[in-house]
């Protein structure tokens, strides 16, 4: 391995020399994973004038997209911390991107957020330093995907469900199972939409929890071999019914208003965005559903660690909390927030609705040590989730 | 400066010793390092932008990947290759790839002949200059929105729809064959131009003689054009196998639930984080293309791209 590679150094400045993204990505592999486990900051210091955001599209608005749509700025007066933020479009592309190093915070989804506190990406975060943490609804706390071993991982921002959608004229009875985009998918055969994820198939085994209990699955994201092979089975089905697969959710909302897609995943954002008079109505059926609730993380290498804790306190707070769940399309995690956001947007999204959210199951990262507590067997991981996934769309 | 002081001496002043004109005189006296100096920029260029990337994919498709943490391992292995080359998936994918590439590169050259024949030997020269700019058009809008303006064409209530019901028809809808489509659509100004140049060197007296010599319009196509103008056909259609292999934003589009060895890479890179394995199958389309060009090299084609 020595003979092989030239140091990281000049490796590193050979990849800026040659300005391709390719050596940059491979220079990245390079600089090599320094374990060790930060600890949780016990003290905040001064705040250090910059922070750095990493975060889905729509959650750190400073007016420059909206002029309306402005949360950062009050921040930036409060604290003094000047934000730069980058948005990601993926789970996977966020966590490709924490690996530069170059932010402090990240608004992580769950199927994300355990591979980053495996990587050493992300740092403990010590909620006492967080006033607002006490503000968050106590079902958002401490779970299995902002959590490892009772440590805090970060505060919960918003949350949301993969709900089912369909066209109204087209799909009749109104659908109250998922056999509509599986057992039954044949009837819209072509008009059948589902997430480009490996995460999605979450959706199927969860299904099957309901349809085939002899598989004994208890927690969708702990499938061992035999579990993951009836999920995978299940979605080849599928696939031949499949119009297209979404993961842009533009190309979604077009899909439905054209007609090419009757019904499929989808979220509440993107059912508010339809235009008015496509005949569509979502739906949670009886199976349940998948969602993701995000979680605001810190850097291990944080080059602010205290303008990143400012920032944590201050998206939490019931007002901004209010402003960034409403623009995205979710519930807010803080119980105060609705008293913020526009009247019945809270209603739309169940916010604060223990029972609507324990009928979701939220994303998580499926790794090797089974989810459900499992100890005789290994579970699949969710790099044999993605192996699986490419598979399954052949 | 006691030499300059006294310049009876010389009928020419001796050029002052400066480094430029040493250097001058050196180079001038050894013409291959002087042509090695002035192409040494751009080659630096080339090398470092073209190899070392190159180089530096190629290298990574013998390296791995953590699968949890993401990290690559700097390990030599094969693992990647093997994947590649025995996984049912890649082939299944790989033949779909080929095969579209293939039939966008037949559509495209069919196209292409009768246009490109009719600019460079019916259209006056006005016409010419006129059908040139037309073919070039396309050129000059973004590929997305090209491609997304045949999204909304093939959609259930698209314009191709309206236009075809009448006729008991119907769009074909995302797949296949929309890619197949789309990707024609796009590459056709690739394979027009080289044509079009390949036949505008045909001299129209070769044409003349055919036809005196009793060679119907069929047989002077047959035995005269078109044995003159292949490697230009062979030019063109490097462009459209090689842009509709390696095209992932099309099929993406209007490809419904349908991937090609593009997609295979994107989403090794982006969804599953693993570049080792995205390296690999990016050699797919290298290797093909590579075999591609050996087997054209001897009709002359690449002379004329």
């Amino acid at each position: 391995m020595k003979r092989t590679m030239p140091p990281t150094r000049r490796h590193v400045a050979l990849a800026l020399l040659a300005a391709t993204t390719l050596a940059a990505l491979t220079a990245c592999g390079t600089s090599g994973a320094s374990s060790g486990g930060a600890k949780a900051a016990s003290t905040l210091g001064p705040n250090e004038g910059t922070v750095s955001i990493l975060a889905w599209p729509g959650y750190v608005e400073d007016g420059s997209n909206d002029p309306a749509v402005d949360w950062v700025t009050p921040f930036e007066n409060d604290t003094g911390c000047q934000v730069t933020s980058k948005t990601y479009g993926t789970s996977d592309e966020g966590f490709s991107l924490m690996k530069t190093g170059d932010y402090d915070v990240i608004a992580a989804s769950g199927d994300a957020s355990l591979r980053l506190v495996a990587a050493d990406l992300v740092a403990p975060v010590n909620t006492d330093l967080i006033p607002n943490y006490a503000g968050v609804y106590d079902f958002l706390k401490m779970q299995s995907w902002n959590s490892v071993n009772g440590v805090s991982y970060g505060v919960p921002h918003g949350y949301g469900a993969n709900l089912l959608m369909y066209n109204t004229d087209v799909v009749s009875p109104a659908p109250t199972s998922w056999d509509v985009v599986f057992d039954k998918g044949s009837a819209y055969k072509g008009k059948i939409t589902a997430y480009d994820s490996p995460i999605y198939i979450a959706d199927a085994a969860m299904y099957l929890m309901t349809h085939q209990p002899d598989l004994k699955i208890t927690n969708p994201y702990a499938l061992d071999e035999q579990q993951l092979a009836a999920a995978v089975t299940l979605l080849t089905e599928q696939r031949a019914n499949i119009g297209e697969y979404w993961s842009d959710y533009l190309k979604t909302i077009q899909s439905f208003e054209s007609g090419d897609t009757v019904v499929g995943t989808t979220w509440q954002v993107i059912a508010n965005s339809l235009t008015a008079g496509t005949p569509t109505a979502v739906t949670v059926p009886s199976e349940g559903v998948t969602g993701w609730s995000d979680t605001w993380m810190i850097a291990s290498k944080a080059k602010s660690p205290n303008c990143a804790y400012a920032w944590l306190n201050y998206i939490a707070s019931p007002e901004a909390n209010a402003q960034a769940t409403e623009y995205f399309g979710e519930a807010p995690s803080n119980q105060a927030a609705c008293e913020f956001r526009s009247a019945g947007s809270c209603e739309a999204y169940h916010a604060g609705d223990a029972d609507y959210a324990s009928k979701i199951w939220y994303w998580s990262t499926p790794i090797a040590e089974c989810l459900d507590g499992r100890t005789d067997v290994k579970c699949t991981d969710y790099a044999a989730w993605t192996t699986a996934w490419q598979q399954i769309k052949g | 400066m006691s030499d300059t002081a006294a310049p009876a001496q010389q009928r020419v002043p001796a050029p002052r010793q400066s480094l430029a004109r040493r250097g001058s005189a050196f180079f001038s006296a050894h013409p291959r390092l002087r042509l090695g100096f002035l192409i040494s920029a751009p080659l630096l260029w080339l090398g470092i932008v073209y190899v070392v990337a190159l180089a530096a994919l190629l290298v990574t498709a013998f390296w791995s990947v953590d699968s949890f943490t993401g990290e690559i391992s700097q390990t030599w292995t094969f693992d990647n290759i093997v994947t590649v080359l025995t996984g049912s998936l890649y082939q299944t994918v790989t033949v779909r790839t080929v095969g579209v590439a293939l039939l966008v590169t037949v559509i495209d050259v069919l196209i292409a002949l009768p246009i490109a024949f009719f600019m460079a030997k019916v259209a006056g020269s006005r016409m010419q200059r006129v059908l040139v700019i037309a073919v070039l058009m396309p050129l000059w809008a973004s590929y997305l929105v090209k491609a997304y303006a045949w999204r909304s064409v093939l959609s259930q209530d698209g314009i191709l729809q309206w236009l075809l019901t009448p006729f008991g028809g119907s769009t074909p809808g995302y797949g296949l064959t929309a890619t197949v489509i789309t990707l024609s659509y796009l590459w056709l100004p690739y394979v027009i131009l080289p044509i079009y140049a390949g036949l505008e060197r045909v001299p129209d007296a070769l044409l003349e003689a055919s036809g005196d010599l009793g060679g119907k319009t069929w047989t002077t196509l047959r035995l005269v054009t078109l044995p003159l103008i292949w490697p230009a056909i062979i030019a063109g259609s490097i462009f459209s196998f090689s842009l509709s292999l390696g095209d992932y934003l099309t099929v993406n589009i209007v490809g419904g639930a349908n991937q090609m060895l593009g997609n295979l890479v994107y989403t090794n890179v982006g969804a599953a984080n693993n570049l080792p394995l995205a390296a690999a199958i990016a050699l797919i389309p290298i290797a093909i293309i590579f075999g591609y060009l050996a087997l054209v090299r001897r009709t002359g084609a690449l002379d004329n791209l």
